[in-house]
């Protein structure tokens, strides 16, 4: 298996709509800002990956060939890649796999997708349809009513509270005051994210992302190419896919999936996964620290990227990742471990302030959430975090982290359905 | 591998005829069927087509003008084609409706079942794991389920109250969804709870299903009542 380096991405300005650009323009944007980051031209390229959601949004089947022709990639390979919410972290995957195999030397993730063109509510009904249409939808389809549930699971298994999933919005919507590209970067209190209008109990308006446009495209190398072209080229040193069934009444209740640093008798009574924990995301993290040789996450990551959806989804997330315990990620939201180190939130932590910075980017929750795009992105921030190059790009260098080495980027669909955990390190 | 496969996967591929290959064998054949293509034939020139419609009443052919659809009149456009660069996106509306003839398949009894009142559950001919939400396999070990009947009476695993919704169920709002747990069951049973507010709604309540009793053959057609 061939070496696999990220060396350059690109990520257009996430809104509410872009009803002046096409998709085919929006992700140009995003691949010509990458091209120009290593001095690359399109006949550099191989081949291409499209990744992107729903065609109910797109309103267009093969949007994938379409964005292959505008870039003027025709008549190398290219195919799309679908797989919900976690489609970006899927399609970034399917790209490593064109350069692990041998087939590219240097392939484009291209990411994008366009919401606006249905208002919400129908959007939040095409998004329904990623639940089963015979069992769940027709009793209520709403993915926000899903996730609530796992919410209330989660507050009643481990005595999780509404204000600790409030602190991740404060958090991840303040990161993103530093970020151009977020759709709504904003200074709240818990307070005011409790009081915002409640869309399911107990997630308000802030606890949830918003519907978005825009594209993201992340450029995969050969260790031969990454070195010709970048000077700081990112490793991807481990890659985790999981699963889990469809329905969230479908799931079990067994044992706890152990990461290495963990032991049985950690959870001699949890039933699990349940529907509080997300075992997709375990085990896509258990695949992915694995090949990367990672012991223990809180101690060799120095940041991560995951699919903050809701907020509840964040501190479930924390526990599925190893971060900390399972049970243990409201105490952990509130030891401050994962807040950016140098930001004043305005909050009071137990512990110290930014020990593993989740979402330094401002996550979906601030960020946007374009389906096909989100993973995408989540690849360039954390590239640009790895090369020390967050001021160069966003031309602000509050979001930048001292010196970090290792980091991880986690897309997550459905109910926790599919989960992709990518690590990526310094490769130079 | 087994010793069988693994004598078949060894096998080179069939060795080509050396003499005369496909292609030489193929060629005269081909040159005869070519021969007898029909010859290309001048273009003809256009003539007016013959049809009298509403489209061509002063002799020019023209497509019918409809009232449907978008309309605009009068769209502004510059002389000087460069300043259509900072023209502002043209946005139509763009209706998508469709019937699906739509299969419950092995799932059928289920919903019949909830017509007639009855809540049907599939266990596992094997391993007896039980399923709230039907599945004709068991995804633990693969095998075939029977259909059994669960009990009317369960207890919330979890719920939520929505206050905004898809748009098919926004007019709903505000709804309850419950997870329920049944005695018995290995998996849960996605519903609504009626009769009850946020602040009434618990984990671990007694809930009992009530039935729809002009059935949509819908999983909505149970629902879940405090017990």
């Amino acid at each position: 298996m061939n070496e696999v380096y990220m060396i350059a991405g690109g990520v257009t300005k996430f809104a509410k709509a872009h009803p002046e650009k096409s998709f085919q323009v929006l992700v140009k944007e995003a691949f010509d800002y990458a091209l120009g980051d290593v001095g690359m031209e399109t006949k550099d390229i191989d081949g291409s990956v499209s990744s992107y959601f729903s065609d109910h949004f797109l309103r267009q089947l093969m949007g994938g060939a379409m964005v292959q022709d505008y870039l003027g990639l025709c008549p190398k390979p290219g195919h799309r890649v679908e797989g919900g919410g976690a489609t970006g972290g899927l399609g970034f995957q399917a790209a490593w796999r064109e350069i692990a195999s041998g087939r590219m030397k240097c392939c484009a993730a291209l990411g994008w997708e366009t919401m606006a063109h249905v208002n919400t509510w129908k959007g939040n009904e095409f998004i329904a349809l990623a639940s089963d249409t015979n069992f769940d939808y027709p009793v209520g389809g709403f993915y926000t009513g899903y996730y609530a549930m796992m919410a209330v699971r989660h507050m009643h298994e481990f005595r999780t509270t509404p204000e600790q999933f409030a602190m991740v919005s404060v958090k991840n919507h303040k990161n993103a005051e530093h970020n151009p590209y977020a759709q709504y970067p904003g200074t709240y209190t818990v307070k005011e994210v409790r009081s915002a209008p409640m869309v399911s109990y107990p997630l308000t308006l802030l606890d949830i992302c918003t519907m978005s446009e825009g594209a993201a495209v992340a450029l995969l190398c050969d260790k031969d190419t990454a070195f010709s072209f970048a000077k700081r080229p990112v490793r991807i040193t481990g890659v985790g896919t999981g699963t889990d069934a469809m329905r969230m009444a479908d799931r079990p209740h067994g044992e706890v999936m152990l990461l290495p640093h963990e032991k049985k008798s950690d959870y001699a009574h949890l039933k699990y996964p349940g529907v509080h924990s997300f075992r997709a995301g375990r085990a896509a993290s258990r695949m992915a620290y694995e090949q990367a040789d990672i012991k223990n996450p809180l101690e060799e990551l120095d940041f991560v990227e995951l699919h903050d959806a809701y907020t509840s989804s964040e501190i479930q997330t924390y526990e599925d990742m190893g971060l900390c315990r399972y049970g243990e990620g409201g105490p952990f939201v509130e030891t401050g471990a994962p807040f950016m180190p140098k930001v004043r939130y305005g909050l009071e932590f137990t512990g110290e302030q930014g020990v593993v910075p989740v979402n330094p980017s401002g996550g979906l929750l601030a960020c946007g959430h374009p389906v096909g795009a989100t993973g995408l992105m989540q690849s360039v921030f954390a590239l640009w975090q790895l090369q020390g190059t967050v001021g160069k790009h966003f031309r602000d260098d509050s979001l930048q982290l001292k010196d970090p080495r290792r980091g991880a980027i986690h897309s997550h669909a459905g109910t926790g359905t599919y989960v992709a955990v990518s690590v990526l390190e310094r490769g130079w | 591998m087994s010793k069988k496969i693994q004598k078949k996967a060894g096998k080179s591929p069939p060795r080509r005829p050396t003499s005369r290959n496909r292609t030489e064998t193929l060629r005269p054949a081909l040159e005869k069927a070519l021969r007898r293509m029909p010859k290309a034939k001048p273009a003809k020139r256009a003539q007016g087509v013959g049809t009298v419609s509403a489209g061509n009443l002063r002799g020019k052919v023209r497509l019918p003008e409809t009232e449907d659809g978008n309309s605009a009149f009068r769209i502004p456009f510059p002389k000087d084609l460069a300043h259509l660069d900072g023209m502002s996106p043209l946005v139509i509306r763009w209706h998508y409706e469709m019937e699906y003839l739509h299969s419950y398949a092995q799932d059928s009894p289920f919903f019949a079942g909830l017509a007639n009142g009855r809540l049907l559950g599939t266990r596992c001919i094997h391993c007896r794991y039980t399923f709230a939400t039907p599945k004709g396999h068991c995804m633990r070990c693969g095998e075939k389920t029977r259909w059994i009947e669960l009990p009317l009476k369960g207890k919330v695993h979890s719920w939520t109250t929505c206050y905004f919704g898809s748009q098919e169920f926004l007019k709903e709002t505000p709804f309850n969804l419950v997870l329920v747990e049944f005695e018995g069951a290995d998996t849960l049973l996605l519903s609504r709870l009626v009769g009850v507010g946020q602040d009434g709604i618990a984990v671990g309540m007694e809930v009992k299903a009530q039935f729809r009793r002009n059935a949509k053959l819908l999983a909505s057609d149970v629902y879940f009542v405090p017990a």
